[in-house]
């Protein structure tokens, strides 16, 4: 509610200091601002997690010398990268180089305006939100495969179409196993979705099948951030860097950047479609809505978490092993899976209270 | 049939290897390997095989054990060790006896393969712990290793 009001008592101010259409201007500019801002935070806390929790699943210590606990360390990194020589390589399509990086961290940053973080706290509400979340996720490829291809590197063009192959494959289980969670919602409207888990989570309301759709989707999420064990596309031990081995400085941080907040977006994909988003388990702060960023962040974490447990643990897959996973396993899967939602939701067997 | 199968034991083996990447993970506050190195200085204790430096180690008496037989010299591969001996009369006998001078150890040339200990038949020479090897002229690194006024200890020979 405060949150609510601080925003209501600026929108007010600004349109009565200024006519309507600058004042709309300077709103989606503050807006922006504050969408960056939460971007670089939750990116460079991303990177330091993923470093922690690495370093204690391999029972090290991991960076703990700059600031509290090393909570500074990923911002002197990046204050580093940005003093940093943008370097190039000969004969590289310049312009296609330096758009790539933009390509990856826009696509990132729109995906990040349609998540609801609490119920005041969502920059923009559209009825298609699912289906947006799930088209610009996918575009995302395509700054890393211009990436690769333009900067004349053959590791970076095989990284880069590695990229296409995977995510073009996993986009659909993707799809799919939010399409069955859409079956019982009926609408594709992230709102509404959430309003609609106060009879209960979807991972309890569908169960089996929601379930299932749960590990495709945390699988298949996996695969589309390019992480571990899907990491072909910049596999070390095979190809230097991947698609950005001859990225430096900012333009590789934005590649960095971009790939941990992809990591946050499929948690609160996930924590929203399956976990009932900013809603407290069964309902026991909702007359506090200032919490629902705590449990919005929570459910997400405790996800990104296990994202992070998949890295450390599971080996790489080949690409024909990849494929197979997809192709033969979790599409069928996914397929049958709807079917089984879709008689479910039929027959009203879904558990409401 | 064996397309279920597999998804059974596929499932059951990726648990499998969560669960024992979740025990590390949950007992590694504990158990965690890093040394935390200039913090832990006074405390920090190398394993016993480490290879540092070769030592010569001495009793309260100021005695060692090396003969001065020169198998080491002969043992080493870079000319790290240097024996000077003398040759001095021996209180017991009257008679003249090969003892040694100085024991030169030149730490910038070994590579600590150790051969030196293993001919060593008196084991008077043996690995140290110390690792903080680095100095700032590298004439510290040529060492004498037996002390001022040292001699053989009594029975070695025997």
């Amino acid at each position: 509610m405060i949150l609510l009001s601080i925003t209501e008592n600026i929108h007010n101010w600004l349109f009565s200091v200024m006519p309507a259409g600058v004042a709309s201007i300077v709103e989606m500019v503050l807006i922006a601002i504050v969408y960056l801002t939460v971007f670089a935070v939750a990116g460079l806390f991303l990177v330091l997690l993923e470093r922690r929790v690495a370093a204690w699943f391999q029972l090290r210590i991991g960076p703990n010398r700059v600031g509290f606990q090393g909570l500074l360390q990923t911002m002197a990194d990046a204050i580093k990268l940005l003093t940093k020589e943008l370097t190039g390589t000969d004969r590289a399509d310049k312009f296609l180089y330096n758009l790539a990086p933009y390509f990856v961290i826009i696509s990132a940053l729109m995906a990040l305006a349609v998540i609801p973080f609490s119920k005041d706290f969502h920059a923009f509400d559209i009825n298609i939100g699912l289906f947006f979340l799930i088209a610009i996720s996918s575009i995302g490829v395509i700054g890393i495969l211009l990436g690769g291809w333009s900067s004349n590197n053959k590791f970076a063009i095989i990284g880069a179409m590695r990229s296409g192959v995977q995510t073009i494959s996993y986009e659909l289980s993707v799809g799919l196993s939010l399409l069955t969670m859409v079956v019982i919602t009926g609408t594709l409207q992230l709102s509404e979705i959430i309003e609609i888990q106060k009879s209960g989570w979807l991972i309890v309301q569908g169960h089996i099948p929601a379930i299932i759709a749960f590990m495709v989707f945390m699988i298949s999420g996996t695969a589309e951030t390019n992480r571990a064990p899907f990491d072909m596309v910049e596999a070390e031990s095979e190809l230097g860097a991947g698609f950005h081995t001859e990225y430096s400085g900012m333009k590789f941080a934005y590649f960095f950047l971009a790939e941990f907040i992809n990591m946050f977006i499929i948690a609160a994909i996930a924590a929203t479609v399956f976990f009932g988003g900013w809603l407290s388990p069964f309902g026991i702060t909702e007359s506090i809505p200032e919490l629902g960023v705590f449990w919005f962040l929570i459910k997400t974490m405790v996800l990104v978490f296990l994202m992070m447990w998949f890295r450390w643990t599971f080996p790489r897959l080949r690409v024909d092993q990849l494929l197979t996973l997809e192709w033969k396993y979790l599409l069928p899967i996914n397929l049958v899976n709807i079917v089984l939602m879709a008689v479910l939701v039929w027959l009203n067997l879904t558990i409401r209270w | 049939m064996s397309y279920f199968s597999d998804i059974y034991k596929g499932i059951k083996t990726l648990l499998t290897g969560m669960s024992v990447t979740g025990k590390y993970f949950i007992t590694s506050k504990k158990g965690a390997i890093t040394q935390q190195y200039p913090d832990n200085r006074d405390t920090l204790k190398m394993f016993d095989r480490f290879r540092g430096e070769v030592i010569m180690p001495h009793n309260e008496e100021n005695e060692h054990r090396c003969t001065g037989c020169q198998k080491c010299e002969i043992a080493c591969p870079n000319g790290t060790i240097e024996i000077i001996w003398d040759r001095g009369i021996d209180e017991e006998t009257g008679k003249k006896k090969k003892k040694i001078d100085q024991f030169v150890y030149h730490l910038s040339m070994c590579t600590m393969c150790g051969l030196c200990i293993d001919v060593c038949p008196t084991d008077a020479i043996e690995w140290g712990q110390n690792f903080e090897n680095s100095v700032y002229d590298r004439t510290a690194l040529t060492r004498v290793l037996n002390k001022p006024d040292s001699k053989l200890m009594k029975g070695v020979e025997d």
